[in-house]
Formats: C-alpha cells, structure tokens, sequence
C-alpha cells in the first residue's frame, strides 16, 4: 500500500477559526460566518478545561500505578470534549466514544460512575438516563446509530431533543458510522456527529485511514452540511456545534462536524506512541494547546486575572485529590450481583447459577477460616 | 394414543366464529393488536411498509398506523437494529425485521455487543425492550443466504431470549408477549409455516413464551424439536404410530431461556430423546439439548440422545435443499439406530 494523494475533490484546506494560535480573534473568511460565543460561556468552557485536564492526567498517572485496568486519555482534546457538552441542552443525550471520559465528567457524571468501566469494576456505574449519556462505547461507531435512533425517537414523540456522538478518525471507517450518517439523514434525525480527529488511529495515520483530506468531505455525499473546524479552539468548536445543536432541534436534521485535533498522550496506557510517531510532530502539537489558548483570549480581554486562575487551578487540585483517594480505595464489589441485571425477567439459570457461585463464595470464606 | 390439539386455545373458542389463519396472519395480527394498545410500539425495517414485508407479515399495517409508526428503513441491518436500541433508550418499543435469516449477520454486532448487554452493563438502568424478527430456516426454495438457520447464535448469547412458534395460535401469542417483554427478544418466525393455517379465532393466549409445550403425547421416544422440526416431528409420530411406536413430541418454543423442567419430565417418562432441527448438527442448538438432559436426566436414558439434524455443509442451493432437511424418513431411521 502506499500513501499516495488524497482525492482532488477533497482539497486540503484551513479549518474554520475564531481564535488563532496566539489567542487573538480571527475575522473574516476563516471564522466563516460564526460570531465569537460570549466571554462568560468561553470562561466557562475554560474552567471546565482546566478541571478535566487535570483529571485527565491524574487519571493517566493512577493508571500508570496500576489503579485502573487501562484508561484512554484526552489531553489536547480538551476543546473539543467542552464544547460538545456545553452544546447541548439538559434534555439532550451525548454519545461517547471510549476517548470522551472527561465529557461524561463535564456533562455531571461523579469520577466514580465516569471511571467504572476503565477501573473495571463495572462495564458501566452511572443512570444514562439521569445525565442523559449513553455509557461508553467500545466497538468503534457503533453509538452512532444508537444516537440517531434515540433522537429519531425524540421525534416522533415530538420532544424537542438532540443527540450528539462524539467519533474518532478511526471511527469513520466503520460501516456503523457510514450507516449512521445514512440513517440521520435519511429520517432527518436531529443528531449531531462530531469527528474527533486527533491524527491516529491507535498507530494508524489518517493516509491509511482515507483517501480524503478531510472526513467531513463524505457529508455532502450524505445530504447534510459538515463543517470542518480546528477542534483546538474551544469557541470555533462551541459556534460550529452549537448551531449545528440548534439546527437540529429547529427541525434541520443531522450535521457532520470534524474537529482536527491531536492526540497528546499514547492511546491508552498499554501503547507505545514512539514506534509511530516523532517527539517533534507532539512538540508542534503541544505548542497549540487548547487551553493556553483559550487562556490568552480570556486574558486579553480582561475575563481572568491570576487570582480566578488560581482558583480554577485549586478547584482542578480538589478534583484530583477527590479522584485520587477514591481510586486508591479498593471497591466494595458483590459478585453475586453479576447475575441481576442480565435480564429484567426472572431466569430459572440465573437463579441456579448465583446459588452456585454462593456457595463457591462460601466455601472459599470456610476454607480461608480453616 | 391421545393426540393433544396442536391449537388448545381455538378449543375455547365458538366453532361458528373461527377461521383459517396463517402463520403469517396470525404475526401481522399481535403486531397490529400490540400497535393498537400500546402507542410505542413501532415497527421498522426492508419492505415492511407499503409493500407489507416479502412475506407480508406486516400487510396493512402502514396504512393503518401511518408513518411515525411504520415505515421502510435503509437497506441495512447494522443501521436498522442499532436505531432500534436508540429507540428503545428513549422509550419505544420497536419491533423490528431482519426479511432473511442471513441477512441478520450485518447486525450480529449490533445484537451480541449491544442489544443483549445493555440491561446488565448499565445494572439494569437501560432496558431495551426490542423485538427482532427473523425469518427464518429453509424449505422453500429460497436461493443462497436465505434458508440459514442462525438460532444457535443467539441463543449462546447471554441477555438475549430466543423465541420460535411453529404454529399460528402460539405465533400470535408468542409475539405479543415478545413485544411487552422487557428483554430483547430475538422472534425467529420458521419461513416454511408461514402458509400454515389453523382454525382460530384471534386474540389467542397459549403459554408463555418461554416455556415449551408437549403437542403429541407418547410413551416410548420423546421428540424434542422447535420451528420447522415440530412439523417433522408430529409427522414421523404419526407414522411411527402405524409400527406401534408410541412418541411424544415437544415443541420447545424458547431455545433462550430452555424449559428443563417440561423437557426432562417427558424424557423421565419416555427413557428415549432425539432432537431435531435443521441447523447443522455440528455445534448446533441440538448439542445443548443433550448436554442438558444428559446432566438431568441420565439415569431414566435407555439410550444415547440422537440429534437429528442438517448435514454440517452450507445451506445448499434449492434444487439441493431436500437431501439437506431432516424429513420423516431421516428421524424413524435415527430411532431405528438404537436397541429397542
């Protein structure tokens, strides 16, 4: 196979911006049309930045020492992360890839239920329908359909919600994701896609993903408007997305939104990113980091000093304290309920089987007395 | 010998007030029925609406329902059982149809990875209450990848229940109880009974879904057969009758959850089992069988339990299929293999 051209209708080209590197607003074409959100929500997306930033490296670091079974970090991805759950409304649902801890986080889930699946206790510990978030999603664009089938519900019962699916680069080469924008747009189903695109899929790059420059490239292919954004900047990522919100809600059917972005850290713990991929590409990339960003901005214009910095940077520590103690606690768990949710009608075998694994139970607590 | 009424529901009912119903009927009837009841029942999937589905199970239902309650997907069976569980999550119950047996497979993903883990990854806190029909089994006359027998599948699948009526009463009873279950329900509608009718009069109630029921009485042999097989089975009963063999036959109905109790009772009582389907018997549903009743019932075996089954070769091509299907001949032949 070689890496050869992307596809002469799918021309590389710069992705829509209202922040540049420095942090200075960006006007005229490149903003395309999307005005700047408000200082207020903006501070707001940066605190809630700086929060899951730092869980998300304190959780990197617990699952260094082995207090969690693996973990996939999102640093650098914080803007997209934000933005995606700020967008939304409260009776809307996110549908996370396995990437998006730190959005279920942001979207109200407790450390505890957001990192139940990862510190394996429990393939999912949160009421999806409580914070209106899917549990996360393993096998790769599968979600997506499960997000326009909950928002094609929505419809036909006439409530006024959005999905949103968060998706990799990966991702977008499933035959669920194909299948998923062809649904959306097929029933007009009020859901929002956003492509997440950090560059690698685990160690596969883009070239070998798609003969594209860009992904949102397939949208018009499907019938809905895609709008291809630097996923570093939180406030073009919090406009693109949150009109692409309202247009659904409004009756305007599905978009395809790619946020190009990097991933920072190794995929999980267990990845080596050295085998693929230059310390330079990842200095270049830090080098545009979503939150000294969206830092200088909100500096420049006078919305944080060094004392509410402080504060968030305090509010980050707490978090991090909270989420260290409790995953330095061994979870209370009870085997036995490993048989009682597998269905909601009562099993003979279910029934048979806990009784056995009871007396296993038992029988090894009688022979540890021994 | 008593020969116990494949349809005891119809019994109730008034001989004047009965009429032939198919199979196929009798599914379009609990669909339009549990539609009428309940407003969140929709049904989805290729050619289920205007045209009212290949086999027309679903006929009329898009004009009685309109829309926002029936109507045809995209070609995709991934797509159409991954929205269904989106649906569910919100609320609704779908039902929806995969038209062919093969043509579930795009969806196997969607179905062991999502619809049967769902309820037990979230602790119970997202059911999804989803119905997928299967069309299901070969016998007639279907080209390739349309007379594959998938059921073993579905039913090692832990969090799935997997259903299969062989007749119209417990087809009409059988789905509607499928709809208003909680759990996924994986409905496989054996495609060679479509056309069969029987003399009722709907809404029919037999037993519940997951329990198996005994349609022939006997003393010597139990058959224990699902779908298309009950038909094989009552047959080779019938004409094993005429050489004084004496068989029970038990239509299992659930393959997931399995009705140890019903089956083991008359494999005590009989001494003799054989199992029947069309699948290949290599690894197929008819190993569990004899597993199960070999640790329950052991001692009251007088013999080895016989699967009775396809050949272990891809469903063949129509012209071929005959040689393929277990028939009377095949299943008195098996029982002839034992020392009487």
């Amino acid at each position: 196979m070689t890496d050869s051209d992307v596809f002469v209708g799918s021309a590389a080209r710069a992705p829509i911006r209202l922040l540049d590197e420095s942090g200075s607003p960006v006007v005229g074409e490149q903003a395309a049309g999307f005005g700047m959100p408000s200082a207020e929500l903006l501070l707001k997306m940066y605190r809630q930045m700086v929060l899951v930033r730092r869980f998300d490296v304190q959780v990197t670091t617990l699952t260094r020492q082995g207090r969690l079974a693996t973990y996939a970090p999102a640093l650098g991805q914080e803007a997209c992360e934000i933005a995606g759950v700020e967008a939304l409304a409260p009776q809307d649902w996110l549908f996370p890839s396995h990437r998006d801890t730190v959005a279920m986080l942001a979207r109200g889930i407790p450390p505890q239920g957001a990192l139940a699946f990862f510190r394996g206790e429990w393939h999912s510990d949160f009421d999806p329908k409580q914070y209106r978030v899917a549990p996360l999603t393993v096998p790769l664009a599968t979600h997506l359909l499960h997000a326009v089938g909950l928002a094609t519900a929505a419809k036909l019962k006439g409530d006024p919600v959005v999905s949103l699916g968060f998706l990799g680069d990966g991702a977008t080469s499933e035959g669920d994701a194909h299948e998923a924008f062809n649904f959306a747009t097929t029933w007009q189903s009020p859901t929002v896609f956003v492509i997440q695109n950090n560059q690698y899929a685990i160690s596969v790059p883009l070239a070998r993903q798609s003969h594209l420059a860009h992904f949102v490239d397939r949208a018009a292919g499907y019938g809905m408007p895609g709008y291809l954004v630097d996923g570093n900047d939180a406030a073009a990522m919090y406009a693109v997305i949150s009109s692409a919100v309202e247009r659904a809600r409004e009756g305007g059917g599905p978009t395809l939104i790619e946020g190009v972005t990097y991933r920072v850290e190794a995929h999980t713990n267990s990845d080596d990113p050295t085998r693929y991929r230059t310390a330079a590409e990842v200095d270049a990339w830090r080098a545009r980091d979503p939150l000294t960003r969206l830092e200088r901005y909100l500096r420049a214009a006078g919305e944080l000093d060094d004392e509410l910095a402080e504060r968030f940077a305090l509010e980050a520590e707490d978090l991090a304290a909270r989420t260290r103690e409790l995953m330095n606690t061994e979870p209370v768990l009870d085997p036995l309920e490993l048989f009682d949710h597998v269905y909601a009608a009562e099993r003979p075998a279910m029934a048979e089987q806990r009784a056995l694994l009871e007396r296993e139970l038992t029988d090894t607590q009688a022979g540890a007395q021994r | 010998m008593t020969l116990i009424d494949e349809n005891p529901a119809a019994v109730a009912s008034a001989p004047a007030r009965t009429k032939p119903v198919t199979m196929a009927a009798a599914l379009g009837a609990a669909l339009r029925d549990a539609m009428a009841e309940d407003p969140d029942v929709v049904v989805f999937g290729e050619d289920i609406g205007t045209l009212g589905g290949v086999f027309r199970v679903t006929d009329g239902l898009a004009a009685q329902f309109g829309d926002g309650r029936v109507w045809d997907s995209p070609a995709a069976e991934s797509g159409i059982v991954g929205t269904a569980i989106g649906m569910a999550e919100y609320g609704l119950r779908p039902v929806v149809e995969m038209q062919f047996d093969a043509f579930s497979y795009p969806a196997f993903q969607q179905i062991t990875s999502h619809l049967a883990k769902m309820g037990s990854r979230t602790k119970g806190r997202m059911r999804l209450p989803v119905v997928v029909r299967i069309p299901c089994a070969g016998g007639i006359g279907g080209i390739e990848h349309h007379s594959d027998s998938s059921e073993a599948y579905w039913a090692a699948t832990p969090g799935l229940t997997v259903v299969m009526p062989s007749n119209p009463t417990d087809a009409y009873s059988m789905l509607r109880e499928a709809i208003a279950c909680d759990d996924p329900v994986i409905f496989m509608e054996p495609k060679s009974r479509y056309w069969m009718s029987e003399q009722i009069d709907l809404p029919v109630h037999s037993l519940p879904m997951t329990r198996a029921r005994v349609a022939r009485i006997g003393t010597d042999v139990t058959l224990i057969a699902y779908g298309s097989g009950v038909k094989v089975a009552l047959d080779a009963a019938e004409a094993a009758a005429e050489e004084e063999l004496s068989i029970e036959v038990v239509d299992l109905r659930s393959l997931s959850p399995f009705d140890d109790e019903t089956v083991c009772a008359s494999v005590r009582k009989t001494g003799r089992a054989a199992v029947i389907h069309e699948a290949a018997g290599f690894g197929g549903f008819g190993a569990e069988v004899a597993a199960r009743v070999t640790e329950r019932a052991f001692f009251s075996l007088e013999a080895p339990i016989l699967r009775i089954t396809g050949f272990d070769i891809p469903f063949p091509a129509p012209k071929l299929e005959q040689y393929n299907l277990p028939n009377v001949e095949r299943v008195l032949a098996a029982l002839d293999t034992w020392e009487w």
